[in-house]
């Protein structure tokens, strides 16, 4: 697609943001009455739902199960219409399984596991549109999720991808700006303590503009999170009228 | 098979080691380990190792249509095997997860940069494209696998040529080797991965792990680099927190390791290159080291001596002087003698006893019938701090233990539950043995 510019001279991308900005965040939790925990997100047009079972017994071999710490147990799921092409995708195949050890490792950081030794948590995600960014739409939907479920964790996990084009470096990348294939990254931060729970990279980037890079996923990412915190607030603040409190 | 567990004792030795900066093999926080480069007959094929981990890489080609969505490239395909011959952990059916991994992370660093040129893979537009498939195979699991991959499948792609091919209008000529000399593949850049290792939640990090250490390790980053210093991937797995700086500082150290890796890449290739065109012999019979079981030989390990004459000379120089040894012996009989500290000597016992018996010298002690006794092994305890122990199982009636006259040295003292007493007398003790209640 030559002649599509990523970013424009007066610093207008193509679904005219600016370059350090989000796409419109809209998040609901407790969607789903039968799951502990569920929640769903929308980041511009990417679509995600994740709905979290646990804690609860080890379901399949009891020698799984860790004497000291909660298992954590995440799979995800891309509906064959989320992208522009109708594909089907095998349940067991390669990029859904890296996807849920990705997701694994983030969520394994942050939950308190040594709460509840010899159980299992289950994280389900699915993704119902795919505008890019969908790792990012998983993990702040995931954390919602667990938030919903009540199961303790040590931050708020918020997660944003970001881009390097023409010397600037760009937010939340969409899906035609992951396609144009220049450098991507994905990171899922914890925000308080600013620690990166999760860290991907893809494409060439020279070593110099790393720092950039990071830092711009950095601040999106703790953009994320007063967003996602202004959500939690909202929905406990409903939950207690309809209790009456 | 399930891989042995790691004991709580090593696991502790290995990170109070790593804590005071040292490891088990020797090498520096940021040291690689020897890595080695060798090739096989045919283009394409090569084996690195990375101290002991080995990999086995092979690239082949094949002509194929393309893909309906790029109609213009060719096709890389990436494909990663745990052998079973790597580490009895590794089973058919078992690896997944890891497995998984390691594949990803590879397929993404070297289809992701565009190390290749998939354009020049193209051979008529939408019809007919070159396919090119890597294949590597871990042989041997000593920790570091994805490092070994990634400089095995980059290895082999440079050493790779493909048959040359001619298009004339709609006539497609596949040359083979004799006709036309194969053509190599347009490489841009050489990703090469890098992995840290973090232990004590990210205080300490080491460059390429060996088995021991990744089974102690918390967390892994692997920083995919070429030698422009272009980050290629970024991965970090495990779970591990970082910090920002962190992750800039293994991308500096990293740029430097790819940097002297690279080198030795190419000067392997180089040296391959003139050994073919030489006509000398070429091929793994030639690169792999003859190892006999006869003959025992072992690689030189590093170690740093340059400050061990200083710490020798300040301990020595800070220790008291040695005591002063007693030098003088005591001769128990004709023909014994003793120097030094040392479990009394009982070898006298028997000759001088006919003489006590006149003298009636020496102490002694009764030992009264309320010694309790084990089940197994008696304990005789005279109590005197001269007497000898003796732990018998002897079903002798009667044992008679008789003092030496002069016992200058101490004696092994031992608990019992039996009251001891010292009579004045001066006869010798028979003592009875206890006759072992109804046994």
């Amino acid at each position: 697609m030559a002649g599509l510019e990523l970013l424009s001279d007066q610093g207008y991308r193509v679904d005219g943001r600016r370059a350090g900005e989000l796409r419109k965040i809209q998040a609901r939790m407790g969607v789903f009455a039968q799951a502990d925990g569920s929640a769903y997100i929308e980041q511009g047009n990417t679509k995600a739902l994740a709905v979290v079972y646990g804690p609860h017994e080890i379901r399949g071999s009891r020698a799984r199960a860790l004497p000291d710490r909660a298992l954590v147990n995440c799979q995800y799921s891309s509906a064959t219409f989320s992208t522009g092409e109708r594909k089907r995708r095998p349940h067991g195949d390669r990029k859904s399984c890296e996807m849920g050890l990705q997701l694994r490792q983030t969520f394994e950081a942050a939950i308190l596991t040594q709460l509840h030794p010899r159980s299992q948590i289950d994280i389900y995600v699915q993704v119902l549109q795919a505008d890019g960014g969908t790792y990012a739409a998983c993990v702040n939907a995931a954390t919602l999720a667990v938030l919903d479920a009540g199961i303790p964790m040590r931050d708020f996990v918020c997660a944003c991808s970001a881009g390097f084009v023409d010397g600037t470096a760009l937010a939340d990348l969409s899906h035609v700006e992951e396609a144009a294939g220049g450098p991507q990254l994905a990171l899922a931060l914890l925000p308080a303590s600013g620690q990166i729970a999760l860290l991907e990279m893809d494409a060439r980037l020279h070593e110099d503009h790393l720092e950039r890079v990071l830092e711009a996923a950095a601040q999106a990412a703790r953009d994320v999170h007063t967003l996602l915190d202004r959500v939690v607030r909202q929905h406990v603040r409903e939950a207690s009228i309809l209790l009456g409190d | 098979m399930k891989e042995t567990p790691l004991s709580n004792c090593e696991r502790r030795f290995l990170l109070r080691a790593i804590e005071e900066k040292k490891r088990l093999d020797g090498r520096q926080t940021y040291d690689y380990r020897n890595i080695r480069i060798s090739f096989g007959t045919d283009y394409g094929c090569c084996m690195v190792e990375l101290g002991k981990t080995r990999v086995l890489g092979q690239v082949s080609c094949e002509l194929v249509s393309p893909k309906l969505n790029r109609a213009t490239e060719g096709i890389l395909f990436f494909n990663l095997e745990l052998s079973q011959m790597a580490a009895p952990a590794f089973e058919p059916g078992r690896q997944s997860d890891l497995l998984v991994k390691l594949n990803r992370l590879l397929e993404r660093c070297l289809r992701n940069s565009k190390c290749i040129d998939t354009e020049s893979l193209c051979v008529v537009a939408g019809e007919k494209v070159w396919q090119i498939r890597v294949d590597l195979h871990l042989l041997n699991h000593d920790g570091n696998i994805i490092d070994a991959a990634s400089i095995a499948a980059i290895v082999a792609l440079c050493h790779f040529r493909r048959p040359d091919v001619s298009v004339q209008g709609d006539e497609i000529t596949l040359y083979t080797p004799e006709e036309r000399d194969p053509v190599p593949l347009s490489i841009h850049h050489m990703p090469i991965c890098v992995s840290f290792a973090f232990f004590q939640q990210g205080t300490y990090l080491l460059v390429d792990p060996n088995e021991r250490e990744e089974r102690v390790m918390d967390g892994l980053l692997v920083i995919a680099m070429n030698k422009h210093r272009e980050i290629c991937t970024i991965q970090s797995s495990g779970g591990i927190m970082l910090l920002k700086d962190q992750v800039l500082r293994c991308s500096k150290i990293a740029g430097v390791k790819v940097a002297e890796i690279t080198e030795l890449i190419l000067k392997a290739l180089e040296n391959d290159q003139k050994v073919r065109k030489e006509g000398g012999k070429f091929g793994f019979a030639e690169s792999i080291a003859n190892q006999r079981i006869t003959a025992f030989k072992m690689e030189k390990a590093p170690i740093d001596t340059s400050d061990v004459e200083e710490k020798a000379e300040e301990i020595i120089a800070e220790a008291e002087p040695p005591s002063e040894v007693v030098s003088t012996p005591v001769l128990w009989t004709p023909g014994t003698a003793q120097i030094g500290e040392g479990v009394e000597n009982s070898w006298g016992d028997l000759e001088d006893s006919e003489k006590e018996d006149d003298e009636g010298g020496g102490d002694e002690a009764i030992i009264l019938d309320s010694i309790k006794m084990d089940t197994g092994v008696e304990v005789s305890d005279i109590g005197s701090q001269d007497a000898p122990i003796i732990l018998s199982d002897s079903e002798e009636e009667e044992m008679i233990i008789l003092e030496p006259d002069k016992n200058p040295k101490k004696i092994r003292t031992q608990t019992t539950s039996a009251k001891q007493e010292k009579a004045p007398s001066k006869k010798p003790v028979k003592r009875r043995k206890k006759k072992r209640a109804a046994n």
